[in-house]
């Protein structure tokens, strides 16, 4: 009679469907592939997609390359800590380094122009959020993650820590300029 | 050893208990009770703390207490109640004995032991690393071993539970399929011991590395196999849940399953795709390609969606059938306005579907779109989504459920009756509010697990917008909501099965039933039973379209028609996002 006791009809599977059901099942069931070709469709026609590309690689290695990019490319430091600011050329690899509980250097991009970023944790699992443009993305160590990005508008934003990462993980905040 | 035959018939509902199956039922659910008075409690220092204007607890009681809320619900409190739910679908539905109650009980007190040491490594203080723990963060080895202990204990009695279904088998305690309600508990225990197993792969070798056995555990690694352990768990909460909801729908309306063909398929796929769903958990990592990630959340996550989106419609579906051959047949929904709404079992119930579908299921699919996540991932809209689906949904559900089970299991008269039937109300659209809010926050940015948004002392602070700050008091107001809720739940419950009139039964005795049956068999059922779907009769007929449910059919398109808004809503926002490749 109910769901909790055996079905009545003891070849329940033979049972004729009803309208209600068989027509929600069509409808879920387009809805449900109308959301699947909307991943690949956004690879191809969309313009916001996580990169591929990681190398597997060691925080001492990742650390050197992102020392040579400060060296070159420094113009100007922040902040008592002396952060140093980058500012790469358009196209040029660059290298963000999250560790406990700091992002380091802090970049300045242009507007309009492509970079290959780098991110990659010395340490533990790092969140990287920037505000307010809400990209959010998991930081690996021992994995190089290399992401292109276009920045649109010119301002200053903040990259923030959003995987907990200890007891001062809020404390994990940066900047990141676009001119 | 002799076989322990007691049984007794409930004289309200007609279920028969084994002796030993309901004692056990009545311990898992104390212990259920205790976890979530305890994450309960620690949940107004998260709250509290996390509202800026409030600003309670210092940062590392705040990560303790986050830490232990976290393992408390979602682990302690709703494991042990789904322990006695197992041996209910099994035991008490089929009418026939529990297989090995002994190891029942080692099982039980296993996981008492895990739950006790676990909480004891946070509590020290040196193990708050969240109920993630994501490697290479280590916690005291009695973090891991409690787990472990935990799962083992769990995982016991999930095999208690398959001895007995063979037990009812070869017994033949019942005609014909298990009822599906019990079908829905055999899913639910299924993914179980695929859960466990991952997560024995991983916490394993985590507590030896913690012990110093191993060197290096992989941060990549460990995320992958701990989603596969704490995602698929999600799915035996999802399966719990929704198999009490055609419970407490049979029980409430005595309404049947519009077909046993769909809804037992659903379950099945259940089983088949969620486990691979767990890769929505990772679409922000690194070291994963796009290929990976979209055939793992979408050719098996979205057939798990659209099982869901059938007991969406198939549970409140044969609530309307039910309702109309009782008469309720005026317009599109006089048999939802008439239902029992002062009964806390039901309301309860319907809360939880409704919260569990339009806040959690959209929300979840929207997060499981692998471009659209990097909006969201690892913001307060996380926990704000799993607070829809995990308390709104399975807690929710769980708590109408023991409305229902206070006189018939605990034979106890509800106390508090007067309060009962607000409960449901206080506690869901309390939580519903925490999830929305939590949800707004997320989509302004606002990080989970985060001491100060405020970024106080901070040489390079961000500035969240007002709105964000607006969204967290919403969230902590709506949060007393459902504390009080809480509270209401704990004190009926608590006060029944402790101090609650007990229910005497002139002349009852527990009786011993040979070869574990329980009166005769009936004969295979007759014909005169097989109405089928007799709904066709009470069903109205709209421009020529018969439909047996159709007051459902229309909540079923109000329910799509949102989610395409959200979903679309949503890759809108993406677009105007800075290009990434
Ligand atoms: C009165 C009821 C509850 C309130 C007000 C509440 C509130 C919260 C809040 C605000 C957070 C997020 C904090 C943050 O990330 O910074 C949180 C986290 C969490 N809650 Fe609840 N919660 C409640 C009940 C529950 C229940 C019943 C469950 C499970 C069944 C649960 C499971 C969790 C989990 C798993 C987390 C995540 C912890 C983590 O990020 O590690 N909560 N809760
Ligand atoms: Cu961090
Ligand atoms: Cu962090």
């Amino acid at each position: 009679m109910s769901a909790i006791l055996p079905p009545p009809e003891r070849v329940w599977w033979k049972q004729p469907l009803d309208r209600v059901e068989g027509l929600w099942i069509g409808i879920a069931l387009v809805w449900c592939l109308i959301m699947f070709f909307m991943m690949p469709y956004w690879h191809v026609y969309g313009k916001q997609n996580l990169a591929n590309e990681a190398w597997r690689t060691t925080p001492e290695a990742y650390m050197k390359k992102a020392e040579e990019v400060v060296a070159k490319y420094k113009v100007r430091e922040e902040t008592d800590q002396k952060i140093p600011v980058v500012h790469p050329p358009a196209g040029s690899d660059v290298y963000l380094v999250a560790r406990l509980w700091s992002w380091w250097p802090i970049l300045e991009l242009e507007a309009g122009k492509s970079y290959r970023i780098h991110l990659m944790s010395m340490d533990w699992l790092h969140g990287f959020s920037l505000q307010p443009e809400n990209i959010n993305v998991e930081v690996h160590p021992g994995y190089d993650h290399v992401m292109t990005v276009t920045p649109t508008r010119a301002g200053s934003y903040s990259i923030i820590c959003n995987e907990y990462c200890g007891i001062n993980h809020h404390t994990m905040a940066s900047r990141l300029y676009v001119k | 050893m002799a076989v322990n035959r007691m049984f007794r018939t409930c004289p309200a509902s007609g279920l028969v208990f084994h002796e030993p199956a309901e004692n056990l039922m009545k311990a898992n659910a104390v212990a259920a009770a205790v976890s979530l008075l305890v994450g309960g409690i620690l949940a107004i220092g998260v709250t509290l703390t996390r509202w800026q204007a409030v600003h309670m607890l210092p940062p590392d009681s705040f990560y303790l207490f986050l830490t232990a809320h976290g393992l408390n619900m979602l682990v302690f409190w709703i494991i042990f109640f789904e322990m006695a739910i197992l041996y209910f679908t099994s035991s008490t539905l089929l009418k026939c004995r529990l297989a090995a109650p002994g190891i029942g009980w080692v099982a039980f007190w296993m996981m008492v032991v895990g739950a006790l040491m676990n909480n004891y490594a946070v509590f020290r203080g040196d193990s708050s690393v969240m109920f993630t723990a994501y490697a290479p963060m280590g916690a005291h080895p009695t973090f891991y071993l409690g787990l472990i202990l935990f799962a083992v204990g769990a995982l016991i009695s999930c095999f208690v539970f398959f001895a007995t279904l063979v037990v009812a088998k070869s017994e033949k305690t019942y005609n014909g399929s298990v009822p599906l309600v019990t079908f829905g508990a055999i899913t639910a225990a299924i993914i179980a011991v695929f859960t466990i197993a991952s997560g024995a792969i991983i916490l394993v070798p985590t507590f030896l590395w913690s012990v110093g056995f191993i060197d290096h555990i992989d941060s990549l690694v460990y995320r992958t196999v701990f989603w596969a352990f704490g995602h698929s768990s999600q799915q035996i909460n999802v399966s719990a849940h929704v198999a009490v909801w055609y419970a407490i729908a049979a029980i409430v309306f005595g309404a049947k399953p519009l077909s046993e063909k769909v809804s037992r398929t659903a379950f099945f796929l259940y089983i088949c795709f969620l486990q691979l769903a767990s890769a929505h958990h990772l679409l922000a990592d690194p070291g994963l390609t796009s290929n990976w990630k979209i055939f793992n959340t979408s050719y098996a996550m979205y057939l798990a969606v659209l099982a869901s989106m059938v007991h969406g419609l198939t549970v409140p579906g044969s609530i309307e059938v039910a309702q109309r051959q009782k008469g309720y047949t005026n317009g599109l929904f006089e048999w939802l306005r008439k239902a029992p709404w002062g009964n806390p079992a039901f309301s309860g119930m319907f809360l939880s579907l409704i919260g569990f579908g339009f806040l959690g299921g959209i929300s979840g699919v929207m997060m499981g779109t692998e471009q659209l996540n990097l909006l969201i991932h690892n913001t307060l809209y996380v926990p704000g989504h799993f607070h829809a689906t995990v308390v709104v949904g399975t807690t929710l559900a769980f708590m109408s459920l023991t409305y229902f089970l206070i006189p018939v299991l605990f034979r106890r008269q509800m106390m508090f009756a007067g309060m009962a039937p607000w409960q449901p109300y206080v506690f869901g659209l309390g939580m519903m509010g925490v999830s929305l809010f939590l949800m707004g926050a997320g989509t302004l940015g606002v990080p989970r697990r985060h001491w100060d948004i405020a970024f106080a002392g901070n040489p390079l602070p961000y500035e969240f917008p007002g709105s964000a700050w607006l969204m967290m008091a919403l969230a902590g107001i709506s949060s007393i909501f459902a504390f009080v809720g809480g509270a209401m739940y704990l004190a009926i419950t608590v006060g029944s099965v402790f101090f609650g009139k007990k229910i005497e039964t002139p002349g009852f005795k527990e009786i011993s039933a040979q070869q574990g049956m329980v009166g005769r068999p009936q004969p295979a059922a007759a014909p005169a039973d097989t109405t089928v779907i007799a709904g066709h009769q009470g069903g109205v007929g709209a421009g020529g379209m018969c439909m047996v449910a159709p007051g459902t059919f229309v909540l079923a398109i109000v329910f799509l028609v949102s989610f395409v808004l959200y979903y679309f809503i949503n890759w809108k926002y993406l677009s105007t996002v800075w290009p990434l490749r």
